[in-house]
C-alpha cells in the first residue's frame, strides 16, 4: 500500500491553483470511461472554444503563434504579428511604388 | 437513497480514512464502493442535475462547470494524500452502484495495470511565461516622428525585434527546461498553452508540461525547478503540485473508449 511519504508542500493547489490548471486536468485528462450518462465533453461548445486543448509542443505552438484563442487579435500575438507583417509589407510596396513613380514623372515632365 | 453515481477515481484499497469533513460533488460526502481488488470513490448526485439533459446544459455554464471541477479536484487532492488515485474525467456518471461494479469488473485488470505504473508517483505542473511587454513605457519616451517611410519601417521592425529576441530566448529556455526536468522525471507530458482568460496569469503562456515522479523524488524535483528561477529577464517559472497523476492515467484505456 502507499504510505504517502514526506511531500513538499503543495505548490499552487487548494484555492491557489488556477482555473485552468484544474479544468485542463478534470475535462481534459484522466481515464475516459462511458458512463451510463452519455456525455461527450468534445460536443461541449463552451468547453470547444473557451477550452479547446491541442496537443502543441513548443515548436509546434510557436508555429502556432502560441496561441489557440488566436482569433481574437487582443489576445493574440500571432494575429498582431501577422498584421504587422501585412501593413509593413503594404507599406513597403506603396513607397517601392512611389518612388518608381518619382524620376518617371520627373523625367515626364521634363520637356 | 436514489440519484445517480458520480464517479471520481478508482483506487486500490488504502486504510486511511478520508478526511471526514471532505464534500464533493453537489455536496455529497465521497464513499467508497469496493469492488473485488479495487475502490471506486463516488458520489450520490441529484437526476435534475446529472441526468444527460441537464447536465449537458450545466457544462454550458462556466460557474457551475467551475464548481463542480474544484469538487472534484478536492477530492482527488484528499485521495492523493492517503493513496494513488486514478482520476476519472469530470463527469462519470452511473445510474446505481452495480453499474459503478460491472464498469470496474469489465475494466479490472486495465485499472490494476494503470495503478501499479502510477503507484507512489505524482504529477508536478510545470509552466514558463514570457512576462508582459513594458508597453507603458513606450508613451514616456516618444519615437522622433519618422522623417520618411524609410525611417517609419525602421522604427517599425526594431519594435518587433525586440519581440522577436524575447520569444526565441523563450523558446530555447523553455526547450532546455524541458529536456533538464524529463531527465529527473519518469515521464512527462506537453499540454497546449493555457488561455490566458481562464487562468488568470500575466504574460504569455509558452511552456505548460507535466511531469511524472515519484513522491521519494519529488522534493529533489521541486528543488531543480526552484533553482531555474533565477536569471531569466522576461520570463517566469511556475510549479504546481503535487497532483494525482492526471495526465498519464489515460492513455492505456483511451483506446477503447466508444468500443
Amino acid at each position: 500500500m502507499t504510505t504517502p511519504s514526506r511531500l513538499p508542500e503543495p505548490y499552487g493547489q487548494g484555492g491557489g491553483a488556477n482555473l485552468a490548471d484544474i479544468l485542463e486536468r478534470v475535462l481534459d485528462k484522466g481515464v475516459v470511461i462511458a458512463g451510463d450518462i452519455r456525455i461527450n465533453l468534445l460536443d461541449i461548445e463552451l468547453l470547444t472554444i473557451k477550452l479547446r486543448l491541442v496537443v502543441a509542443s513548443v515548436d509546434k505552438a510557436k508555429e502556432m503563434g502560441i496561441d489557440w484563442w488566436e482569433s481574437d487579435p487582443a489576445l493574440s500575438s500571432r494575429a498582431r504579428r501577422d498584421e504587422l507583417a501585412r501593413e509593413n509589407a503594404e507599406l513597403r510596396e506603396r513607397l517601392a511604388r512611389l518612388e518608381e513613380l518619382e524620376p518617371r514623372r520627373a523625367q515626364e515632365e521634363a520637356p | 437513497m436514489t440519484g445517480l453515481r458520480y464517479v471520481y477515481a478508482v483506487c486500490r484499497p488504502f486504510g486511511t480514512p478520508l478526511q471526514a469533513q471532505l464534500t464533493g460533488v453537489g455536496g455529497d460526502p465521497p464513499r467508497l464502493l469496493p469492488h473485488h481488488d479495487l475502490v471506486a470513490v463516488v458520489s450520490h448526485v441529484p437526476e435534475a442535475d446529472f441526468a444527460e439533459e441537464p447536465l449537458r446544459a450545466h457544462l454550458e455554464d462556466l460557474d457551475w462547470l467551475t464548481t463542480v471541477a474544484r469538487a472534484h479536484q478536492g477530492v482527488i487532492d484528499a485521495l492523493t494524500t492517503v493513496a494513488t488515485p486514478l482520476p476519472l474525467r469530470l463527469g462519470t456518471v452511473f445510474r446505481d452502484d452495480s453499474g459503478v461494479r460491472s464498469m470496474i469488473e469489465a475494466r479490472e485488470e486495465n485499472f490494476l495495470r494503470t495503478l501499479d505504473r502510477l503507484e507512489g508517483r505524482v504529477e508536478w505542473g510545470v509552466k514558463v511565461y514570457v512576462e508582459p511587454e513594458p508597453t507603458p513605457k513606450e508613451p514616456a519616451t516618444p519615437a522622433p516622428k519618422p522623417a520618411s517611410g524609410r525611417d517609419y519601417l525602421r522604427q517599425r521592425r526594431m519594435r518587433t525585434k525586440a519581440q522577436e529576441d524575447l520569444w526565441q530566448r523563450a523558446e530555447s529556455f523553455a526547450t532546455r527546461l524541458h529536456e533538464t526536468l524529463s531527465e529527473c522525471a519518469e515521464d512527462s507530458r506537453l499540454h497546449a498553452p493555457q488561455n490566458p482568460t481562464l487562468s488568470g496569469a500575466s504574460g504569455r503562456n509558452v511552456l505548460n508540461a507535466a511531469y511524472l515522479v515519484p513522491r521519494a523524488e519529488s522534493e529533489e524535483f521541486v528543488e531543480r525547478v526552484d533553482r531555474t528561477k533565477d536569471g531569466t529577464p522576461g520570463l517566469r517559472v511556475e510549479l504546481t503540485g503535487p497532483w494525482a497523476a492526471y495526465s498519464f492515467a489515460g492513455e492505456e484505456t483511451a483506446g477503447e473508449e466508444g468500443a
